[in-house]
């Protein structure tokens, strides 16, 4: 059986769109052969090996450490500690929220696992042995670990190293009218209350983080590949950090598996590698373990969100509120923009048209891991819809309404766009009720409705959950944000060689999203030249522009602006250039796509690929114009994007056992214009497997010590293809009004959605045991428990 | 100690040490980087390599007790320049995204054809269900598989037209 | 990244040798089948053997499914893929293919063994309780030749077997009695997932009463191997809803399950119940011809 390698086109323009379409993926013959370049692949000469000793203790002081045993093993290289690190001032580094964090604790350990030396050696089996040898004498302190108590006055002080620190608060943060809110909440008919818990998941992407550190000790270059979704940002990071030159730093980001914010912070690990490859002068490569990656790096959610919802008795939403206790480990590393602490927390108001809203919110350090942003969150995001979903369907468990058609009855209308919410967000377009309309007619919604009746009267547990989010992504305008001041605008570089092939340079880095196709495709919309002509740079700071990375679900909203821009700029001067070459004005000419013509005379006419030869080529070039076809582009966008979408989940559960079965989830997304549809279906894929893992199966979980039981992929339950269904998707195309190629985004839409869907189809088929509520995980324990009326919160 | 084991059709040998696991050994002594690790405990599945033309978690085999047998990875499924219907199926239906778990996918996939040529889509999933993919969903994985067993009872029914894509 | 600590490796060659080699090199030696129970806790290095003792070319001679006399013998290094896959063996004892399909993954069972699971009993681990409810038998070998323990005997605790420092399981021996059947019923959080708590039942009919029946639970206390209440409960009893009910009564009693991640205490006393339940109810109907 044989089969060519390139795949061959029945129908070449259906097949091989020369713009947006259905296009296979230019990364995918170096992947499914096993020639991908991740990390951990990466072997320079005289490479050598780092681990990382960590703490046990969730709350302790170093009394002191014994790294002599460790020094004297034979392949044993460099033993670090804080001290050490102390005495160049590298043992604290800043975080993405303005705070700070140690790179190797100093006076206190802070969280399980915290990083308290490393060891570099000759091979990675050696470094774990020489852990072994590192004697830290640990001083216990009382930890604090329920986020609830956090606050109380006799609560342990976790962050005496900031001065002047007298409790475990980080922040306040509010949003909407306090005062209207309570107004309304006041003359309502129906309030509806119920304690939401998200808890502490974790991205748990199927590479790990790590990097490879290579300072070149003539020049002073440090050379880092690195799993990171940021890599300018965290080159301008270790320049102000680490007083190195930024000239001097270049950063690789190769084949990245899998990101969802996992690889947006800069953790300690990357430092210490940095730090051992500066002071041995060799190459040295970290790469953590599976425990270390679910335990140290950046978590996500971990909030408890009291809210309420005020309704009239027909079902008009008049107004939420919510309460917020924040749990953000032990250090504040929060990736947010700098003016929102809470990331865009703000569109708890959800896809609702609201008379008033309020977000009180209390941030709070514990004993345990940083993080908060991550996940696919866009955000925070994750966290508002959860909120608004649940809360809404708790409401149409008391009104006793339909669940969707509580929702029908207060989508934000297609005229009210651009739409202000009542914390401040304008929503840049949407038409609401055709999604949610697709969805129901995709599900079957009034059938399955009908089943559900007949099977309660059976006693058989059938729910059906609906989930209708609006996102925000695409950050964004930088007046209003940045991270770290660094404004998140985003650059792009085009340049047409002189046989018409391209090069496009990103400023954003893709985990598995398909940008070296996506962003070909692109380019390929607005200048006519096929996609596999076209090279897409990206994740290399010595070759690409500056921009903030990818993560947000930014890089279409954000950079594919940017291409799209930049090609109109190389189209602009194509056509001045077509304008001498065929002796007309420039406004005699007609673009259609890949080549100008002449109005009225279409067999006089140049490609694109004839105006890049003449743009190098001998002979004059119109007045005024530079030679060559090129441009660059730093696109500051005006708004963030709202991507939308109307899921819908059925769920089967067994009455004996509290097990869960997705037997179908329907998904309709809107992410305004589509580039690559195929690769849009798998985003979305992606994101909904994360909605069923998170409402069934996933949580960071600690004892009353601190210690973390989510620590392995045994504990850490991630779903398989037996826990997933076939996903049933739609889609609708509302397109952004100031997104030059109107798209918006879908990368964390499904993550933002599923959850409540699942969440909500499950809450629902426990409406014969009288439940409104009850919190993920909602494993099958949990599920009877709720069943037997004993339910609690996870934490 | 020394351990020989005929890797994708070639008999290697190597001074090893007994604790080394035979992931390690594939990527870091023979530099075949296809295959991966992503976890400590048996559970992810990137690491799934064959091992006597089964599937196998080469993370939890010690390189030494394959000292004997044959070990397939990623890298030998491509054939005189051809792929792998499994690795076309994956192309077409987009059944990759970041690309980490794909080559144990692959893998596995190869296994199932090769012994259940027509797999239900159950029976895919139940095969594919040690191993942990946190981009795709599994749908597009599913196709993938399905896709490459279509196209290769179609081929297989019409031999004539081996050579061309189906 | 966890690897194991250093270790010296053996490759036996036969029986014999294995248990020459773990007589010669003491309590640091371990056996390594499948590996995959040993070689996660040598990596997160909760075990720490000196010595390997590699017993994978003996899967040939210790692999295999055989009907002898009045047993159906097993080989202790019968993979579980072979368990699940074996049709003589549902055929007589469904209650492995309902174990096996929620055992581990299908790539971990290309390696692991019968005996390795046995061996390692894991309180979570399904196969004991599979060999307890069908009054297995396991076969030790030692130097000084072999010895037959009841599964009863065998299964001594968490991690705690009878097999001695210089001895190994070679066989379990099952035995086979007319008019009977099996099954299994486990839940779990996830595919893969050890045990919430499994229960298995088998029943041997006399005409339409039951003659006899046992119980076997996993995950749900420190060796519930067998349940004597249970067995003298079913004896000549007649098969009925009431029944299940009562026996799943006695289960839930004789279980002292955790609470824990995978679930509540209460819910897997729960468990113990309702699976024994299911289990008894699908044994009966498949002794009695009524499912397959």
């Amino acid at each position: 059986m044989t089969v060519t390698d390139e795949p061959q086109a029945a129908d070449a323009a259906e097949e091989r769109p020369i713009g947006f379409g259905r296009l296979l993926r230019k990364e995918d013959p170096r992947l499914i052969r096993g020639k991908g370049n991740f990390t951990d692949d990466i072997q320079l000469p005289g490479m050598l090996h780092l681990a990382i000793l960590r703490s046990p203790m969730a709350h302790a002081r170093i009394v002191s450490i014994d790294k002599s045993a460790a020094e004297a093993h034979p392949k044993v290289v460099a033993v670090i500690t804080g001290e050490d690190l102390a005495a160049q001032g590298l043992a604290w580094m800043p975080t993405l929220s303005n705070d700070v964090q140690a790179v190797l604790a100093t006076d206190k350990v802070r969280f399980q696992h915290q990083e308290v030396a490393f060891v570099v050696a000759e091979d990675r089996y050696s470094a774990r042995d020489a852990l072994e040898l590192i004697d830290v004498d640990y001083e216990y302190l009382d930890p604090v670990i329920d986020v609830r108590k956090a606050m109380d006055a006799d609560a342990p002080l976790i962050r005496d190293d900031l001065e002047g620190k007298a409790d475990n608060h980080i922040f306040n943060f509010q949003t909407g009218d306090a005062a209207e809110t309570d107004a309304v909440f006041a003359k309502a008919d129906v309030v509806v209350s119920e304690e939401i818990v998200y808890p502490r998941v974790h991205p748990a992407p199927m590479e790990t983080c790590g990097a490879v550190a290579d300072v070149d000790s003539i020049s002073g270059k440090l050379t880092l590949y690195c799993t990171t979704q940021a890599p300018h940002a965290h080159r301008t990071v270790y320049a102000l950090v680490a007083g190195l030159p930024e000239h001097k730093i270049r950063i690789v980001a190769p084949d990245i598996g899998g990101g969802f914010g996992n690889k947006v912070p800069i953790y300690p690990g990357y430092v210490c590698a940095i730090v051992a490859s500066l002071v041995i002068g060799k190459p040295v490569k970290w790469m953590e373990d599976r425990t270390e990656n679910l335990v140290s790096t950046g978590f996500a959610r971990d909030y408890i969100m009291q809210t309420d919802i005020a309704a009239t008795n027909e079902g008009k939403i008049l107004a939420v509120r919510t309460n917020v206790l924040a749990d953000h480990g032990a250090f504040n590393g929060t990736a947010a923009p700098v003016k929102y602490p809470a990331g865009f927390f703000g569109v708890f108001t959800g896809s609702y048209d609201l008379e008033a809203a309020h977000c009180n919110m209390e941030a709070v350090y514990t004993n345990k891991a940083p993080g908060g942003v991550a996940y696919a969150c866009s955000f925070r995001i994750t966290e508002a819809v959860y909120c608004v979903e649940r809360i809404v369907d708790a409401l149409a468990y008391e009104l006793n309404m339909d669940s969707a058609e509580l929702r029908m009855k207060n989508l934000i209308k297609p005229d009210q766009f651009p739409y202000e919410t009542k914390t401040g967000w304008i929503y840049d377009s949407g038409d609401y009720e055709p999604a949610l309309r697709k969805a129901m007619d995709m599900a079957g919604y009034e059938e399955l409705r009908r089943e559900q009746a007949e099977k309660r009267e059976r006693g058989e547990l059938m729910g059906i959950g609906v989930c209708f989010f609006t996102e925000a992504v695409g950050a964004g305008p930088r007046k209003d944000m940045d991270i770290l001041g660094l404004g998140m605008a985003d650059g792009c570089e085009l340049r047409i060689h002189p046989t018409g092939k391209a090069v496009v340079r990103l400023s954003v880095k893709t985990q598995g999203q398909g940008h070296e196709t996506t962003f070909a495709q692109i380019i390929a919309e607005e200048t006519g030249i096929p996609p596999e002509d076209i090279d897409v740079v990206h994740g290399d700071t010595d070759n690409t522009p500056f921009g903030l990375g990818t993560y947000g679900s930014r890089s279409t909203p954000v950079s594919g602006a940017a291409a799209a821009l930049v090609a109109r700029k190389v189209v602009d001067k194509a056509q001045i250039i077509a304008s001498g070459m065929l002796e007309v004005s420039v406004a005699d000419l007609e673009w259609k796509k890949g080549s100008f013509a002449v109005k009225g005379d279409p067999t006089k006419s140049v490609t694109i690929q004839d105006i890049a030869m003449k743009a190098h080529g001998a002979g004059d070039l119109p007045e005024g114009l530079e030679g060559g076809l090129e441009a660059q582009i730093c696109y500051n966008p005006e708004n963030l994007t709202y991507p939308f979408g109307a899921y819908i989940c059925v769920v089967d559960i067994d009455p004996g056992t509290g097990e869960v079965k997705v037997r179908r989830f329907i998904a309709v997304d809107d992410c305004g214009t589509q580039i690559n549809p195929m690769i849009i279906e798998g985003q979305v894929h992606g994101g909904l497997a994360d909605g069923v893992g998170m409402a069934l199966m996933e949580m960071i979980a600690f004892d009353e010590d601190g210690n973390c039981l989510g620590g392995s992929l045994m504990d850490y339950l991630i779903p398989t293809a037996l826990e997933t269904p076939d996903w049933e998707t739609g889609h609708t195309v509302t397109p952004s009004p100031h997104h030059p190629i109107g798209a918006k985004g879908i990368g964390e839409s499904a993550t933002v959605g599923s959850p409540p869907a699942v969440v909500n189809a499950v809450i629902d088929a426990l409406k014969p045991f009288g439940i409104r509520h009850a919190d993920m995980p909602l494993t099958p324990s949990r599920v009877w428990e709720a069943m037997q009326g004993t339910a609690t919160p996870p934490i | 100690m020394e351990v020989s084991v005929n890797v994708n059709g070639e008999d290697v040998t190597r001074e090893i040490e007994p604790r080394l696991l035979l992931v390690h050994f594939l990527r870091d002594h023979l530099q075949l980087t296809g295959t991966h690790w992503g976890c400590d405990t048996s559970n992810c599945g990137t690491c799934v390599v064959w091992m006597d033309e089964e599937p196998v978690k080469s993370c939890t085999v010690l390189a030494a007790m394959a000292g004997g047998h044959r070990v397939r990875t990623v890298e030998d499924l491509e054939q005189d320049g051809e792929l792998d219907p499994v690795q076309e199926g994956f192309i077409q239906e987009h059944g990759l995204q970041c690309g980490f778990c794909t080559p144990g996918m692959l893998m596995t996939a190869r296994a199932l054809l090769d012994r259940n040529p027509d797999p239900t889509e159950h029976e895919i999933r139940e095969a594919i269900s040690g191993q942990i993919c946190r981009c795709t969903g599994y749908s597009m994985i599913v196709r993938s598989i399905q896709w490459a067993a279509q196209h290769e009872s179609a081929v297989s029914l019409e031999p004539s037209t081996a050579g061309s894509a189906s | 990244m966890q690897v194991p600590a250093p270790f010296e490796y053996e490759r036996a060659t036969s029986i014999d040798h294995a248990i020459d080699l773990l007589e010669r090199l003491g309590s640091e030696a371990r056996l390594i089948a499948g590996g995959h129970s040993l070689l996660p806790m040598m990596r997160l290095r909760f075990a720490n053997p000196e010595y390997v003792i590699d017993i994978n070319d003996l899967a040939d001679e210790l692999g295999y499914i055989r009907v002898e006399g009045d047993h159906m013998h097993i080989g202790a290094m019968t993979r579980h893929r072979e368990l699940l896959e074996s049709d003589p063996l549902a055929d007589v004892f469904p209650i492995f293919r309902d174990a096996e399909k929620v055992i581990a993954d299908p790539v971990v069972r290309n390696r692991g063994t019968l005996g390795g699971s046995l061996c390692q009993a894991d309180p979570a681990e399904d196969l004991s309780a599979v060999c307890s409810t069908l009054d297995a038998s396991c076969v030790i070998r030692g130097s000084g030749g072999e010895r037959i323990v009841s599964m009863h005997d065998f299964h001594r605790g968490p991690y705690e077997t009878a097999v001695g420092d210089a001895e190994m399981l070679t066989e379990v021996r099952i035995p086979l009695r007319p008019n009977g059947s099996s099954a299994y019923n486990k839940v779990e959080r996830r595919a893969g997932d050890w045990a919430v708590a499994s229960a298995g039942a088998s029943v041997w009919m006399d005409g339409a009463a039951i003659a006899d029946g046992r119980v076997g639970l996993a995950a749900v206390g420190a060796n519930t191997t067998s349940i004597e209440e249970v067995t003298s409960v079913l004896a000549g009893a007649a098969p009925s809803e009431e029944l299940y009910e009562r026996v799943g009564d006695i289960a839930a009693a004789n279980c002292s399950p955790q609470t824990d991640m995978r679930g509540s205490a209460e819910y897997k006393r729960h468990l113990a119940k309702e699976l024994t339940r299911r289990s008894l109810r699908t044994a009966v109907a498949r002794a009695t011809g009524q499912e397959a």
